[in-house]
């Protein structure tokens, strides 16, 4: 009888069914055969014709047809691989079974692994994801990429620039929107702080001016109720309708429907609410919320005196325009330069004098793509965000040079089964491929769990920006681009920490591993060779981070103890605004005089002053100055209005001559200080007491003469960044028209927060009208600083991270070496060699590697530092002393991990080695 | 012609059968591939008749989904040898296979005895 099991398990190998079923069936079918022969032999059938009737059983192959959609074919095995027959991927499932299952096995090796990856996935994930958020994510309304925005190019601007930078006068607005083709919708809006109050401490809200056609503009729908239009806004509108916000409905309505109808008071003034916007609409302005919209004919009847609406000298305006059908940004540039030249003749403010008018004339028009909004926070965050992406892009090639090193460990450990593996005929393309997929499951768990922690991450960044005063509102969440960038770094990780380590492990020789007694085949000394690379390239990259972080935190403490000429902390900085009182403005002058009197008498006060310019807030006050006795004309000079004892108040030295005293008056001859800079820079550092300089006036206004009654010392003025320029003080009193609010600053010995409570009773007592802000001016200071602190605070950590993981790095790379070598080691000794010898050869070896280290993480900072030049302050982007304290630090981490190592190899017992081999 | 349509006729009625027989047969005790193929051969009188490429993949296929199971077992001075059985749903298709066929049958008897009369 023939063998019908060989026949059935040739017919079934084309199924590739497991080993387990294709037994099973070929045993089944293999008895039917056989009873099938003995039925037939016992029928008398002869041999020959019965094994013809059995084999016609198996039907010529019809079998194995009627089979193949039965019996699922087994998922391909591991080990043993065949690639003539081998599909790229079959077989992935296995693979990423096996890895889950070699991960359990070592929880302790998976736990390290995902978590320095999901950390280093997670702070650059985070850092992008603000930059995403910043930078890239375009704004929720419809058909973003058809908005521009308008912006007016220009050199100095004589007049008042508000609310951060903004592009155009009310004039200029209405000469664009009538002149533009380009663009089929254009609005103007600005920002705005208003107050909810009536009288007292202000309560404020963020809001928008918006022209009519601001939301048809933007293609906005309402949430409920209705949005602005053009019939909202025209000419004298007075006090009439608002949009609220979302969240600001949420908010001061609790999100009632009967909000809409509903009365809201800004400065004082009732507006009906008409609607509100959708939750998903924020606003122009990228981290930054509003909360009310008004339309921009209601300026002027909140602003009766000085209204911005009448002033072509105000630039207070931005607009944004949507792309008409047809038109492209380069087309509508175009447009916008051959009618600017019209435009600004027909908007020529009349007080300029001739030079002025020339330079106003020379200005131009241009759109830019407002798909991504404005952002005052992108101009200012961008580079810091790009330097701590690349930062934490270093944390984790760092982190992968260690898990680079973790993973060649664990192929050492591996190699018996890799090599039994492929002893048994598995393709070495086969294996790196399975070690492969335990690199990406690692990654990808790493990047999952990096994501959640970015979330976190980006939040605590956020509240870290933002302040009280100028809170941050950036909606953070993993978009499209955000999920691409964190899967494609979680890929570089693994090529990074993966490729190289599979590549070894697979490239060994069975059989030269299999007779090695559980010692490996690494052993050797030239497999050390991408250690000790590992060793360089940790050290180098800690070294990078490690000078970042000392720069970056030198910046900022330079910044916190700059002299900025005055002393900082102690002082309250106080705003009366009495405009609701509605004092003529002949008197304003005495009223304000009697309201610093009665803050100074105030208790708890130690002295006061009032000042137009609050210093190191940003505000600034710049004005054109003939010098007739230096022959100097239309020199550009920054201002301040202040009482006496402003610089008692703020200890601002007085070097010479006089303070401004109540003897100045507007009938009075008009006085000035001036500082240091200004004696040097326009009178040579001669005594300029008693000379004279002119501002100019409008057109046809003689110019007003000041004479210099004293000297201070120099101070900074709008930023703390800025060095001292030319200064001049003059008095808040010598004027016509002393304006409607008093803005003082207070010293107090005690905390200065704590004297609010009295001022407030100062102010009620005065008038209820009155409506107060305060903050403090150190607070305010260290609030201009945040950027600088950002980067101090993080890569202080990342520095910190940098040297542990070093310290660990070289550790366990030293410490594996040695352990590797301990034979050789070993032999030495009972050769003779002292112990001290066999502790200076892992020494000098060590300090070798880390001085490589060293020499090219050097270079490399060196080039980085300077890249990130504009980040610094009062600090040189090569910095000896800081690449000396950071060399030297890290060479002592390093010699302090490779300590241990050495002196194990050193206590080696040379019997037990030599037993051992 | 007449000799092809009858082979097609009759293959196609063993193929719509199959199933049915290899429930029944298996309804009151477990059996073995060789004894199911064995029974349908005797009790139809050589009639129907199974070889191995086209019995066992309907075994298998009624085992997919679910109707029997089959289970090897060793029995004292026997080989080993793979028992099938049917399962609670292999219960419910057989009822409802065997009703369908009688109500089958009877219409079919019912049209072609009318031609007859």
């Amino acid at each position: 009888m023939p063998d019908w099991s060989k026949e059935i398990h040739a017919a079934l190998e084309r199924l590739n069914l497991s080993v387990a079923q294709e037994a099973s069936v070929a045993d089944e079918l293999t008895q039917h055969l056989e009873d099938r022969y003995d039925e037939l032999r016992r029928e008398g059938v002869d041999e020959a014709e019965a094994i013809r009737l059995v084999r016609s059983e198996l039907g010529d192959g019809r079998l194995v047809a009627e089979l193949k959609g039965i019996l699922a074919p087994a998922s391909e095995s591991i080990s043993p691989g065949n690639d003539k027959r081998e599909r790229p991927f079959a077989g992935l499932g296995n693979d990423l079974r096996y890895a889950i299952r070699m991960l359990r096995l070592n929880p302790g090796f998976a736990a390290v692994a995902i978590l320095s990856l999901a950390l280093g996935i997670g702070a650059n994930t985070a850092i992008f994801e603000l930059l995403d958020a910043v930078l890239l994510r375009t704004l929720p309304v419809q058909a973003p990429q058809r908005l521009a925005n308008i912006e007016e190019i220009h050199d100095d601007r004589i007049g008042s620039t508000v609310a951060r930078q903004k592009n155009f006068s009310f004039a200029l607005w209405q000469q664009i929107q009538q002149q533009q083709k380009g663009f089929s919708r254009t609005a103007a809006w600005s920002t705005e702080r208003f107050d909810l109050g009536q009288g007292g401490e202000a309560r404020y809200v963020d809001g928008m001016w918006v022209s009519g056609g601001f939301f048809h503009t933007l293609g906005i729908q309402p949430s409920t109720g209705r949005l602005l239009t053009e019939s909202d806004d025209y000419r004298g509108c007075g006090i009439r309708a608002v949009v609220i916000s979302y969240p600001f409905w949420q908010r001061a309505f609790g999100g009632r429907t009967d909000a809409v109808g509903s009365k809201l008071s800004l400065d004082g003034h009732p507006f009906e609410v008409v609607g509100v916007t959708p939750a998903s609409f924020y606003g122009l302005e990228i981290g930054h919320n509003f909360d009310v919209a008004v339309p921009l004919c209601s300026e002027p009847a909140i602003r009766p005196e000085g209204s911005w609406t009448a002033d072509t000298t105000t630039w207070w305006l931005d607009v944004i325009a949507r792309l008409d059908d047809g038109w492209t940004l380069q087309k509508a540039n175009a447009q916008l330069s051959s009618i600017a030249p019209g435009i600004f003749a027909a908007t020529l403010p009349a007080g300029y004098d001739a030079a002025a008018r020339k330079n106003y004339l020379r200005f131009s028009l241009k759109a830019e793509s407002a798909a991504t909004g404005v952002s005052e926070l992108r101009a200012h965050y961008a580079d810091p965000l790009r330097a701590l992406l690349a930062i934490s892009a270093l944390v984790l090639l760092l982190a992968c040079t260690n898990l680079a090193n973790l993973m060649l460990a664990r192929a050492g450990a591996r190699q018996r089964e890799i090599a039994l593996r492929l002893a048994l005929g598995a393709s070495q393309r086969r294996l790196l491929r399975q070690l492969l997929t335990e690199n990406i499951l690692l990654a990808m768990v790493g990047a999952t769990v990096g994501l959640t922690l970015a979330q976190i991450l980006g939040r605590v960044l956020i509240a870290f920006i933002g302040n009280a005063e100028d809170p941050i509102f950036l909606p953070l969440y993993p978009d499209l681009r955000v999920l691409l960038f964190t899967i494609g770094i979680a890929l570089l990780t693994c090529l990074f920490f993966g490729v190289a380590p599979a590549l070894r492990a697979v490239r060994v020789d069975p059989g030269t591993v299999m007779k090695m007694n559980g010692r490996g085949i690494m052993a050797g000394r030239q497999h050390f060779l991408l250690r000790r690379g590992l060793i360089v390239s940790q050290v180098a990259l800690s070294l990078v981070l490690l000078v970042a972080a000392l720069l970056f935190i030198q910046t900022f403490r330079n910044l916190l103890t700059v002299n900025a000429g005055f002393r900082q902390d102690g002082v309250l900085v106080a705003d009366f605004d009495f405009s609701p009182l509605h004092i003529r403005p002949s008197n304003r002058a005495e009223y304000k005089r009697k309201l610093l009197a009665d803050v100074k008498s105030t208790p708890g006060v130690l002295s006061a002053a009032e000042t137009t310019i609050v210093p190191l807030n940003g505000d600034g006050w710049n004005e054109f100055i003939d010098i007739p006795d230096r022959g100097l004309s239309r020199q550009l000079v920054y201002f301040s209005a202040v009482s006496s004892g402003y610089f008692q108040t703020l200890q601002i030295h007085m070097l010479a001559g006089r303070d401004l005293n109540d003897g100045d008056t507007a009938t009075s001859p008009h006085v000035a200080i001036v500082n240091e800079q200004f004696a040097h820079a326009y009178f040579e550092d001669k005594n300029p007491i008693g000379k004279t300089f002119e501002i100019r006036q409008d057109r046809g206004k003689p110019n007003r003469i000041y004479r210099i009654v004293g000297i201070v010392g120099n101070t900074r003025y709008r930023d703390i960044h800025d060095v001292p320029t030319p200064l001049i003080f003059v008095s808040p009193y010598q004027t016509d028209d002393a304006g409607t609010d008093s803005t003082f600053v207070v010293r107090s010995e005690e905390d200065p927060a704590s004297l609010i409570p009295s001022l407030k009773n100062t102010a009620a007592r005065n008038s209820p009208q009155i409506v107060l802000t305060f903050s403090v001016l150190r607070t305010s200071v260290l609030q201009g600083l945040t950027r600088e602190r950002l980067m101090a605070t993080l890569s202080g950590v990342y520095g910190t991270l940098a040297a542990i993981l070093a310290m660990v790095g070289v550790y366990g790379i030293m410490s594996y070496m040695v352990i590797r070598r301990s034979n050789e080691m070993g032999l030495r000794i009972a050769l003779g060699a002292q112990r001290m010898s066999v502790l200076g050869i892992i020494l000098r070896e060590a300090t070798g590697l880390v001085a490589g280290g060293l020499i090219a993480g050097t270079a490399i900072a060196i080039a980085s530092a300077r890249s990130a030049r504009a980040l610094l302050y009062g600090i040189n982007p090569v910095d000896p002393m800081t690449l000396v304290v950071a060399t030297t630090a890290l060479l002592i981490i390093a010699m302090a991990a490779s300590l241990l190592p050495a002196i194990r190899a050193a206590s080696v017992n040379p019997i037990q080695v030599l037993r051992e081999e | 012609m007449k000799y092809i349509g009858a082979r097609l006729f009759e293959r196609e009625l063993k193929k719509g059968s199959a199933e049915l027989l290899i429930l029944s047969l298996i309804e009151r005790r477990p059996r073995h591939g060789y004894e199911i193929s064995k029974l349908i051969e005797q009790r139809s009188e050589g009639l129907l008749k199974f070889n191995v490429a086209s019995f066992y993949p309907l075994l298998y296929r009624l085992e997919k989904r679910g109707f029997i199971t089959g289970r090897w077992v060793e029995k004292e001075g026997q080989r080993r040898r793979r028992y099938y059985q049917l399962t609670a749903q292999g219960k419910k298709v057989l009822k409802d296979q065997r009703s369908c066929w009688a109500d089958f049958v009877l219409a079919i008897n019912r049209i072609t005895e009318d031609e007859h009369a």
